[in-house]
C-alpha cells in the first residue's frame, strides 16, 4: 500500500490572514510510522494536522495549493477517517454520559446497534476509564477526559491517528495517565501516528520520527530524533523548539522577601452547590520582590485561591488582608477602580480580559479607569507596547492576535496600571520555547522591581525558573510544609506572615 | 453558580413513556385549549391534570419549585387583565386557568425527560433530522463551560476595573459588552466543537444507527389518546354549558 | 458546523436570560405583578434567532436558533411548559419571512431591525391571543407597538451591531459575516 499520508508542493493560507501558514510542504509519512510534529508557534503544526483530518476544505476555510493526499484521496474526503484528539477535552466531548461519548463515533459509522455497547465498553477499558457507562462527562478531570476522547478513537480502530497537542491543557499527573493509555495503546497496534507537542521529553519513546516544520515554509528538519536533535539541537532551540535537556534552569537564586503584600488567614471558599470547600483553611503570604508559585492537580483549589488574592472572590470563611495599600474596606468589597490600581490579573484564557476594539485602547482601559492623565496614559502605552513588543498591532483588534500576542498583551494590560500585585493563571500554556524565555524573563523583572507575583502553574519548568517560594494545593488544602523557599524541597519555611 | 440541566426525575411512571409522546400529548392541551377562552373548559381540563397528577408520580414539593412562576405570573395575568380589559370576572379568572392548564403538563415532561431521550426521541419518532437533534444536544453539553465564561468574564471585567456603579445605562452597557465577549468564547468553543465532531465522523450525508433505542409502546398511544379526549371533553362541556366562545384577538 | 454554532448561540442566549434576569431581579419580580410591563425589554428574549441568521446566513437559521433557545429554556425548568417552544417557533418564524422576503441575500441593518420587529409582532399577537384578548383595543395596539418597537431595536438593531463587533474579532471567519470586514 502506498504512503498514508503525501504531501506535495502543500501549501494552506487560513481565510482572512495575509500570510501563508505553510507554503511548499513535501512531505511522505509511510503506513506505520509514528511521527512527531515539531515547530514554533505558527509554524503551522496543528492547520497541517486539521488538513490531514480533512477539517480544512478550500475554498470556505483558506486557500491552498499544492497537492495533500490520505490514502490515495485528497484530504477533504477522508474527514472521519482518521482518528484525532484535539487540544480542549472539554470542547470536543459531545455527549453528557461517558458511554454515550464513546457510542457517537460508532453511531455515525452506522455500526449496528447491538456491536455498540461491547465495543464502547472495550474501548473504556483500554484507555483504564473505570467508570460507569452513566457517568456524567462534566464530572471527569481534564486527563480522564482526555482519555475517554482517546477511548473515543480507540473504538473507532482507524488506521491514522492524529493528535494535536494532547497534554497541553492538563496538569503533570492528568499527562503522565494520558501518555500511558497512549504508550500502550500504541503498542498493541500498527496505526500510523502524527502528534503534535510542544514540550517534547516525554514522548520521545512513543516516535520514531520527528519532522520540524518552519512557519510560512515547509519542512525544516526531519529524521530520527536523536540525529535531528544531535544535528540541529542548536537551531532549533534557536528557533523556539522545546529541544529535550534543553528547558532553561533557574535564571537566579531565590529572592529574599520584601514587605508582605498580600495575606490570608484560614482562607476557605466554598462554591454553591459543592460537596467540598474548593480552598480549605489556607494560610499564605505573598511578598513583594517574590516570585510565589501554586501549584497542585486539576481541581486542587489553585485559580480558586488565585482568585481570592486578586479580590475576585470573596471568601466563604477567614479573610484575604491586602497590606500594602488601598482603601480601609475588607479587600473582598473593594471597587475596580481602587483594586485595579494595586493588583493585576492575568486570567488563564487572555480573550476573557479583552474589551476595547484595538491593542491600544486595551492598554489604556485600566490607566484610565484607575484616574491617570491622559498625556500620562498615553506614555505608558507606548512603553508597554515596546517593552512587550506589540507596537507593530498597536491598531488591531486584540481578537485577532496570534495566541502569544494575545498572552502578552493581557500581561501588558495588567502592568498597565503599576500594581503592587501580580496574579497569573497558568501563563505559560501552550507556549514555544521563546514565547515562553520572553514571559519568564519579563516576569523576573517585574519581581525584580518589587511587584509581588503569584503564578499558579502546573509548568514544572516556570517553577524551577521562576519560583522564590511554592505553595502545594491538594483538594483545597495546603500539602507538605507550606509556602517554602526555593523549588527542591529546601528546609526553611518563609514566615507565613 | 453555573446554569446547569437540572438532572430529570427518573424512575418516576411518567419517565417511562416516550419522550416524543409526552411532549405531543403537552401539545395536543395546549392546542385544544388555545380555541376557546372560558372558565369551563379551562377549569375541566385543569381538574383532570390535578387528578392525574399523584400518578405521574412527581411530588409536590418538586413541583411547586418549578413552578411558583407559574401562578405568581397567572396571578398578574389576572392583574392585567382587570386593569386593562373589560372582561368580565368569569373571562379573567378563564385566562389565568387557561395558563396554568396549558403549562402543568409541559412542566411534567420537561421534569421527567432526560435531554438525550428526547433527541433520540425526536430522531427515531419524529423524524427530526439527526444533525438538528444531536447538534443542540452537543450544544447543550456546554451550558455550564459558558455559563461559567460568563462568571470569568465578569470577574475579569472586574479585574480591569471596570465597573458600573450605579447608573442603569451604565449597567446595560457593561452587559452588552459581556454578552460581546461571551459570544466570542461561546462561538470559539461552538468551532472547536463542531470540528470535533466533523472528525468523528458526523456527517449528514450517511445514515446514522442509535445505540439507545426510545420504544413505543400502547402506553403511549394511550396517554396521547388521553390527551385528545381531555381537551375534546373540555371543549364539548363548555359547548353544552353555553360557554364556549373562541376568543377574538 | 452551522447546526453547531446556531445551537451553541441558542444556549448562549439561554445563559443570557438567566444573567439578564439576575441583573434586573427587582424588575423581574415588578414584571411578573404586571407583566405587560416587561414588553419594553422583550427584544432581549428575540434577538438569538435573528442573531443566528445574522450568523449563519442560511434558511432555517432565524427558525432553529429560537427553537433551541426555547426548548433549551424549557429543559433548564422553566414555568412555562410547551408554549415556550410554541412561542419559540413563532419567533423564529416570523424573522425567517423576512429574510426569506430578501432572498437571503441583504443582511443589512435595516433588514435586521424589520427582521426584529416581524419577531416582535409574532410573540406580541400570540400574546394577544393567550393572555389580553380580552383587552380593549388602545390598549392592544399600544402593547403590540411596545413590544414591536423594543424587538426592532434589541433583537433587530442590537444584533446587527453584535454580528459586525464580533466579525470584527475575527471569530466569525469560517462564515460569510466574518469575511467581508477587513482584517485588521
Amino acid at each position: 500500500m502506498g504512503a498514508v499520508v503525501e504531501a506535495v508542493g502543500w501549501g494552506w493560507r487560513h481565510a482572512g490572514r495575509r500570510a501563508w501558514a505553510l507554503r511548499g510542504l513535501d512531505l511522505v509519512i509511510e503506513a506505520g510510522e509514528r511521527v512527531l510534529l515539531l515547530g514554533p508557534s505558527g509554524a503551522g503544526k496543528s492547520t497541517l494536522l486539521g488538513a490531514i483530518a480533512g477539517l480544512l476544505a478550500a475554498p470556505e476555510s483558506g486557500d491552498d495549493e499544492g497537492r495533500l493526499t490520505v490514502a490515495g484521496r485528497p484530504a477533504e474526503e477522508a474527514h472521519g477517517g482518521a482518528g484525532v484528539v484535539f487540544q480542549d477535552p472539554s470542547s470536543s466531548i459531545v455527549m453528557g454520559r461517558v458511554g454515550d461519548e464513546v457510542a457517537f463515533g460508532l453511531e455515525n459509522r452506522s455500526v449496528p446497534a447491538a456491536e455498540i455497547w461491547s465495543r464502547v465498553s472495550a474501548a473504556l477499558g483500554a484507555v483504564g476509564l473505570r467508570h460507569p457507562l452513566s457517568h456524567p462527562t462534566g464530572w471527569l478531570s481534564g486527563g480522564e477526559q482526555q482519555r475517554l476522547a482517546i477511548a473515543d478513537v480507540v473504538a473507532l480502530a482507524p488506521d491514522l491517528w492524529l493528535l494535536d497537542e494532547p497534554t497541553a491543557n492538563l496538569d503533570p499527573a492528568g499527562a503522565a495517565m494520558v501518555r500511558d493509555a497512549l504508550r500502550e495503546l500504541l503498542v498493541a497496534s500498527s496505526a500510523t501516528l502524527v502528534m503534535v507537542e510542544h514540550r517534547v521529553g516525554p514522548l520521545l519513546d512513543m516516535v520514531d520520527r520527528v519532522v520540524v516544520l518552519e512557519p510560512g515554509a515547509g519542512v525544516m528538519a526531519d529524521g530520527a530524533p536523536a540525529e535531528v536533535f544531535a544535528r540541529d539541537g542548536a537551531a532549533l532551540r534557536a528557533a523556539g523548539i522545546w529541544v529535550p535537556g534543553g528547558a532553561p534552569g533557574r535564571l537566579a537564586p531565590p529572592r529574599p522577601a520584601g514587605r508582605p503584600v498580600v495575606a490570608t488567614r484560614a482562607l476557605t471558599v466554598a462554591y454553591p452547590g459543592s460537596s467540598r470547600p474548593a480552598v480549605d483553611g489556607v494560610d499564605v503570604t505573598a511578598y513583594a520582590g517574590q516570585v510565589l508559585a501554586v501549584t497542585g492537580s486539576n481541581g486542587s483549589g489553585k485559580t480558586t485561591l488565585a482568585l481570592a488574592l486578586a479580590s475576585l472572590l470573596a471568601p466563604s470563611t477567614g479573610e484575604v488582608r491586602f497590606l500594602a495599600g488601598g482603601p480601609d474596606r475588607p479587600y473582598a468589597r473593594w471597587r475596580p477602580r481602587e483594586l485595579v490600581k494595586l493588583v493585576g490579573s492575568v486570567f488563564q484564557d487572555p480573550e476573557h480580559q479583552f474589551v476595547a476594539a484595538s491593542v491600544e485602547a486595551e492598554l489604556a482601559v485600566g490607566p484610565l479607569r484607575s484616574g491617570v492623565a491622559g498625556a500620562e496614559v498615553r506614555r505608558r502605552v507606548g512603553e508597554l507596547l515596546d517593552l512587550l513588543a506589540l507596537a507593530h498591532v498597536a491598531r488591531v483588534n486584540p481578537f485577532t492576535l496570534s495566541g502569544g500576542e494575545k498572552r502578552r498583551l493581557s500581561v501588558a494590560c495588567a502592568l498597565a496600571t503599576d500594581p503592587v500585585l501580580l496574579v497569573l493563571d497558568e501563563p505559560t500554556f501552550a507556549q514555544d520555547l521563546r514565547a515562553w524565555e520572553t514571559l519568564v524573563a519579563l516576569l523576573a523583572d517585574q519581581r525584580d522591581a518589587g511587584r509581588a507575583v503569584v503564578v499558579v502553574t502546573h509548568d514544572d519548568a516556570l517553577v524551577r525558573a521562576l519560583a522564590d517560594r511554592r505553595l502545594e494545593l491538594e483538594r483545597g488544602k495546603v500539602t507538605g510544609p507550606g509556602a517554602r523557599v526555593g523549588t527542591e524541597g529546601s528546609d526553611e519555611t518563609a514566615p507565613a506572615r | 453558580m453555573m446554569r446547569v440541566v437540572p438532572a430529570p426525575l427518573s424512575g418516576t411512571p411518567l419517565s417511562r413513556f416516550n419522550p416524543a409522546a409526552k411532549l405531543g400529548a403537552a401539545f395536543v392541551v395546549m392546542v385544544g385549549l388555545l380555541v376557546t377562552a372560558d372558565l369551563v373548559s379551562a377549569s375541566a381540563v385543569l381538574f383532570a391534570e390535578i387528578l392525574v397528577l399523584p400518578a405521574s408520580g412527581v411530588r409536590m414539593r418538586t413541583l411547586a419549585v418549578r413552578a411558583w412562576p407559574l401562578v405568581l405570573g397567572a396571578a398578574g395575568l389576572a392583574v392585567a387583565n382587570v386593569v386593562a380589559s373589560g372582561a368580565s370576572s368569569a373571562e379573567v379568572a378563564a385566562l389565568s386557568l387557561r395558563l396554568v392548564a396549558i403549562a402543568l403538563p409541559g412542566v411534567l415532561v420537561f421534569l421527567t425527560t432526560d435531554a438525550v431521550d428526547l433527541a433520540d426521541s425526536l430522531v427515531q419518532q419524529a423524524r427530526c433530522p439527526a444533525r438538528f437533534a444531536y447538534g443542540a444536544l452537543a450544544a447543550l453539553r456546554l451550558l455550564p463551560l459558558i455559563s461559567d465564561d460568563w462568571a470569568t468574564i465578569q470577574r475579569a471585567r472586574r479585574a480591569r476595573g471596570i465597573d458600573a456603579g450605579r447608573s442603569p445605562v451604565a449597567k446595560a452597557r457593561l452587559f452588552v459588552s459581556g454578552v460581546y465577549s461571551l459570544l466570542v468564547a461561546a462561538i470559539r468553543r461552538a468551532v472547536r466543537l463542531a470540528a470535533a465532531m466533523d472528525s468523528r465522523g458526523f456527517d449528514s450525508r450517511r445514515p446514522r444507527t442509535c445505540a439507545r433505542r426510545q420504544s413505543v409502546t400502547r402506553r403511549d398511544w394511550y396517554l396521547l389518546a388521553a390527551a385528545v379526549v381531555v381537551v375534546g371533553g373540555a371543549n364539548a362541556l363548555a359547548a353544552a354549558a353555553g360557554s364556549w366562545h373562541p376568543l377574538v384577538g | 458546523m452551522d447546526v453547531v454554532v446556531a445551537s451553541v448561540i441558542a444556549v448562549t442566549g439561554g445563559v443570557v436570560f438567566w444573567a439578564w434576569d439576575q441583573l434586573w431581579a427587582t424588575t423581574a419580580v415588578a414584571f411578573a405583578v404586571f407583566p405587560p410591563a416587561h414588553a419594553v425589554m422583550y427584544g432581549v428574549w428575540l434577538a438569538p434567532g435573528v442573531l443566528g441568521a445574522l450568523v449563519i446566513r442560511r434558511p432555517g437559521a432565524a427558525l432553529y436558533t429560537e427553537l433551541v433557545a426555547s426548548v433549551v429554556e424549557a429543559l433548564l425548568g422553566n414555568a412555562w411548559g410547551v408554549s415556550v417552544i410554541a412561542y419559540g417557533l413563532a419567533q423564529g418564524f416570523a424573522p425567517e419571512l423576512v429574510f426569506a422576503a430578501f432572498a437571503y441575500r441583504s443582511w443589512r441593518l435595516p433588514v435586521s431591525a424589520a427582521a426584529g420587529a416581524a419577531a416582535g409582532l409574532a410573540a406580541a399577537g400570540l400574546d394577544l391571543v393567550y393572555y389580553y384578548g380580552g383587552w380593549q383595543t388602545d390598549w392592544k395596539l399600544a402593547y403590540v407597538a411596545v413590544v414591536t418597537a423594543s424587538a426592532a431595536v434589541v433583537a433587530g438593531v442590537g444584533s446587527a451591531c453584535l454580528v459586525r463587533a464580533l466579525a470584527r474579532t475575527g471569530v466569525l471567519q469560517p462564515f460569510a459575516a466574518g469575511r467581508r470586514a477587513p482584517a485588521s
